[in-house]
């Protein structure tokens, strides 16, 4: 049985994870490969490395970032964040990443989406909404949720896939950062709407947040970043409390 | 050495730093002929089987060739895929015809709802023993990446289902290929490799290690 998909975000600066870390007994709490190689015991699914910075010589920390990481571990690996444009994803791709996500680019300019899977197959492109509620629809957001898209997310998500996407990274604004929960009404929308695998972003704060965005929420994965890097809490004991919910997960 | 061959179609950073890490040495031959000198041949794949038609005449006949004369060959993904006689998904593409069978989309064999592609660990079912998946226990998971699927057949020695069984794993005589991306399914992946690595490896000593260029 395919399992549900338990993903760690890694927000990179710099080379260094900015967000959020709280590891006893990591040496350098910042260094992104110590800190993949940990949730890769932990048995984590897969690996998200956010990297919020743009410029030119950030593109290079950023390769350096992706190589160290993907040196370490052998397990799907996602870069996002600054994929601008066709050369952007190459330099990630070369650099060890599997898969990239596009978010601002793709709602600009919505044919790299065809162009990079064309290039490198849809299971290397994925495609990052960032959705608000706004009156009775999810609003899509984009520059980091700063700017409006003047998109319905569901519709930009069914256009996204009929692109060439091979995922959804469908983030929840409102409830980012909020350990409220994930908006399961917003995942299972968006997941019913599509035909390719949907990953839940935002409000995780308890497990049972990953059981609602799994069952109600019709989730095919779910990303975190803070609720692993803060609590006692491990990957593992997730892992745990979703088997013994009868949600198929990677032992 | 393994000879992991580059046909355009993403990229082979990860299964070269897998095979390193299970102690093989690799190389990307330039030229058909090179493959001569391969102990051991991987062609990998991700995305779309007409990619395969990268791989041209002269290189389909060495690998061939090469493959007649009992040196491993491991096909990962598309690669399996190529392996058979070929695939609805680029119907005037040819594979190489060494497994029986033609693969297919799984949302023209499934009725119920599925996402397509089939994203994520999936769990294994072995039918038979192989040195391919040695010490590998069913139910045990490996990551999949695909919308396309190889029938079960009679070389089926790991079994995935996803709405429908396909082959995840096949082995016959010196050909092997995985449906699954071992250089990205942790331990059980690695452990996959090396058994191929340590296949490649008695290989090479009963041939005596020597090669030659090919024609």
């Amino acid at each position: 049985m395919l399992s549900k998909r338990i993903i760690a975000c890694l927000d990179v600066r710099d080379g260094k994870v900015v967000k959020g870390v709280n590891f006893e007994g990591l040496r350098d709490a910042g260094d992104p490969a110590g800190l993949a190689q940990r949730y890769n015991r932990d048995g984590i699914d897969e690996i998200v490395i956010l990297d919020v910075t743009a410029t030119l010589e950030a593109r290079q920390a950023r390769a350096n970032t992706i190589a160290a990481v993907a040196r370490q571990i052998f397990l799907p690996l996602t870069v996002g964040g600054g994929i601008r444009n066709e050369d952007d994803a190459a330099a990630a791709i070369d650099a060890g990443a599997d898969k990239v996500s596009l978010n601002t680019a793709a709602l600009e300019n919505p044919p790299l989406i065809s162009a990079l899977a064309k290039r490198y197959g849809s299971q290397a492109v994925i495609v990052a909404i960032d959705a608000k509620r706004e009156g009775d629809g999810f609003a899509v957001f984009a520059r980091s949720g700063t700017s409006a898209a003047h998109r319905n997310a569901i519709e930009w998500a069914k256009e996204a896939a009929a692109m060439g996407a091979g995922e959804i990274l469908l983030t929840s604004i409102d409830r980012d950062g909020t350990k409220a929960g994930f908006d399961c009404e917003l995942t299972a929308a968006v997941s019913d709407a599509v035909n390719i695998p949907v990953i839940a972003s935002g409000g995780a704060g308890t497990f049972d947040h990953f059981a609602e965005v799994f069952t109600t929420g019709h989730a095919d994965a779910a990303l975190a970043a803070s609720i692993f890097h803060f609590n006692e809490q491990s990957v593992s004991e997730l892992k745990q409390f979703l088997a013994e919910r009868a949600i198929p997960v990677r032992k | 050495v393994i000879a992991l061959v580059d046909y355009g179609a993403g990229n082979l950073t990860s299964v070269r730093k897998a095979l390193a890490a299970v102690g093989a040495q690799v190389w990307t031959p330039s030229v058909p002929g090179e493959l001569g000198r391969a102990h051991g041949i991987v062609v990998p794949g991700v995305g779309h089987f007409d990619a395969t038609r990268q791989i041209t005449e002269d290189w389909r006949t060495a690998i061939k060739t090469v493959a007649d004369d009992g040196v491993p060959l491991l096909g990962i993904c598309v690669g399996l895929q190529w392996l058979f006689q070929g695939s609805e998904e680029a119907i005037t593409t040819d594979g190489i015809c060494l497994f029986k069978g033609t693969c297919f989309r799984f949302t023209e064999r499934v009725n119920e709802r599925l996402k397509v592609p089939h994203v994520g660990w999936n769990s294994l079912r072995m039918p038979k023993p192989s040195r391919l998946m040695a010490g590998v226990d069913n139910d045990t998971q490996v990551y999949f990446t695909h919308s396309y699927a190889a029938p079960v057949i009679d070389d089926t020695v790991a079994i995935c289902e996803y709405g429908v069984p396909f082959s995840a794993a096949v082995e016959r005589d010196n050909i092997a290929a995985v449906q699954f991306h071992p250089e990205k399914s942790g331990d059980a992946g690695l452990r996959i490799l090396a058994n191929w690595s340590e296949l490649v490896r008695r290989s090479s000593e009963r041939s005596g290690g020597a090669k030659a260029d090919v024609k």
